[in-house]
C-alpha cells in the first residue's frame, strides 16, 4: 500500500467531512432562511469532497473497507482534520471566519492539488476547485460585511478571527509525510500555499478593516490524531447511526 | 439582524441559453449583490439555471386585482388569438 498517499487522502477528506459537518449544524438555526440554505449548499459541497477523498483513500488502503468506513468507523485518534474545522460554530463571526479562513487556503490548495502527478488526485481537486471558488467568494464577502459593519458585528469578527488565527498555521505546517507528497508531484508545497494565502487573507482583512493577527505560536496535531475534546462530539453525534444500525439503508 | 430589515428581491433565471428569464421566487437581502448570491443558494441548487436576475420587488409595478374583469375578461372568448390553427413545424422549439 501506498501509506504516504493513503494518510495525506485520509487528511484531506476528514478536513472536508468535519467541516461539513460543523456547517451541518447550522441547519435550521441560520440568522435567514437563505443563509440556512447557502450555509448547507458549503456543508454538502464538502460532504461530497470528503465522500471523493476517502473513497480514493479507501482504493489506496486496499483493506476492503470504503468511504462509509472511513467516516463512521474510525474513532478520534484515528482523524487526521486540522484543528481548525472541529472547532465551534459559536456565533455567525466565528463561523464565517473560520469559513473563510479555511477557504482561502482550499483554492490556493485545489489550485496546486488539480497539478498533481497523480491524475485522480488531480481530477478530484480540480472539481473541488470550482465549489471553494463560490464558498470563498461567500465566506469572504460576509466577512467583510461583518468586518465593516456595525461596531458589535466588527467586534465579533476581530474576536473570531483573533480566535482562530492559532489554528492557521497548521494549514501549512510539513512533516514526513506532506514532504514525500510534494516531492512526489502529487500535492502542492505548503511554502507556496502560505505566500499565496497570506496575500489573499490580508487583502480581504484590509477590505473587513479587520486587523491581521501576528502570526505568533501555532496549534498543531490534528493531522496526527491529537484533537481537542471537540471533535469527540462531532463524531459522537455523526457515527451514532451507522454504528448503532450498521445495516441501515437511506 | 432581523428579516424585516432587509428587503426583497425578485428573482428570474433563464434555464438555457436562448430562453428568457423566468420568475421563480424571491429571497431576502441586504443589498443586490447579497440578493444574487443567495438567489444562487436558494434557487440553482439543482442545475435549474445558466443566468440570474435579481430585481428590487418594490420595482415591480403591478396591474390592480380589481381590474381583472377589464384587462383580462374580454380575450377569453377569442380563440382565435392563439396560434392553433397553425401546423408547427417538427423542429421548432420553445415557441
Amino acid at each position: 500500500m501506498d501509506q504516504g498517499l493513503f494518510s495525506y487522502l485520509l487528511r484531506q477528506g476528514d478536513s472536508c467531512l468535519i467541516l461539513g459537518h460543523r456547517l451541518a449544524e447550522w441547519c435550521g438555526h441560520a440568522p435567514q432562511i437563505e443563509l440556512d440554505i447557502a450555509l448547507t449548499n458549503v456543508a454538502l459541497d464538502l460532504t461530497g469532497q470528503a465522500d471523493a477523498f476517502l473513497a480514493l483513500a479507501a482504493e489506496v488502503e486496499g483493506a476492503g473497507r470504503d468511504a462509509d468506513a472511513l467516516a463512521y468507523h474510525r474513532d478520534v485518534l484515528d482523524f487526521r482534520n486540522l484543528l481548525l474545522v472541529e472547532q465551534p460554530n459559536d456565533d455567525f463571526a466565528v463561523t464565517i471566519a473560520r469559513q473563510y479562513l479555511f477557504d482561502a487556503w482550499q483554492v490556493e490548495f485545489y489550485g496546486g492539488l488539480a497539478r498533481s502527478a497523480d491524475e485522480r488526485v488531480a481530477a478530484l481537486a480540480a472539481k473541488g476547485l470550482r465549489e471553494a471558488i463560490y464558498h470563498e467568494r461567500f465566506s469572504g464577502e460576509w466577512l467583510v460585511r461583518l468586518g465593516d459593519g456595525t461596531d458589535e458585528s466588527h467586534a465579533r469578527a476581530q474576536a473570531a478571527i483573533d480566535a482562530l488565527w492559532t489554528y492557521t498555521g497548521e494549514m501549512f505546517e510539513r512533516d514526513a509525510a506532506v514532504d514525500e507528497m510534494a516531492g512526489r508531484g502529487i500535492a502542492p508545497d505548503p511554502a507556496v500555499l502560505k505566500a499565496a494565502w497570506d496575500t489573499r487573507v490580508a487583502e480581504v482583512l484590509a477590505e473587513a478593516t479587520l486587523r491581521r493577527p501576528a502570526d505568533g505560536w501555532m496549534q498543531s496535531g490534528g493531522l496526527n490524531g491529537r484533537h481537542g475534546e471537540a471533535l469527540g462530539h462531532i463524531l459522537s453525534e455523526m457515527q451514532f447511526l451507522p454504528r448503532a444500525y450498521p445495516d441501515a439503508r437511506w | 439582524m432581523s428579516q424585516r430589515d432587509w428587503p426583497l428581491y425578485e428573482v428570474f433565471i433563464r434555464a438555457r441559453n436562448g430562453m428568457s428569464h423566468r420568475h421563480v421566487g424571491s429571497v431576502h437581502a441586504a443589498d443586490p449583490a447579497m440578493a444574487v448570491e443567495m438567489a444562487r443558494d436558494v434557487y440553482t441548487r439543482r442545475a435549474e439555471g445558466v443566468s440570474l436576475w435579481v430585481v428590487p420587488s418594490s420595482a415591480i409595478i403591478a396591474s390592480d386585482p380589481r381590474d381583472k374583469d377589464v384587462l383580462f375578461e374580454p380575450m377569453t372568448d377569442k380563440i382565435y388569438r392563439h396560434p392553433t390553427f397553425y401546423q408547427i413545424p417538427a423542429d421548432v422549439k420553445n415557441i
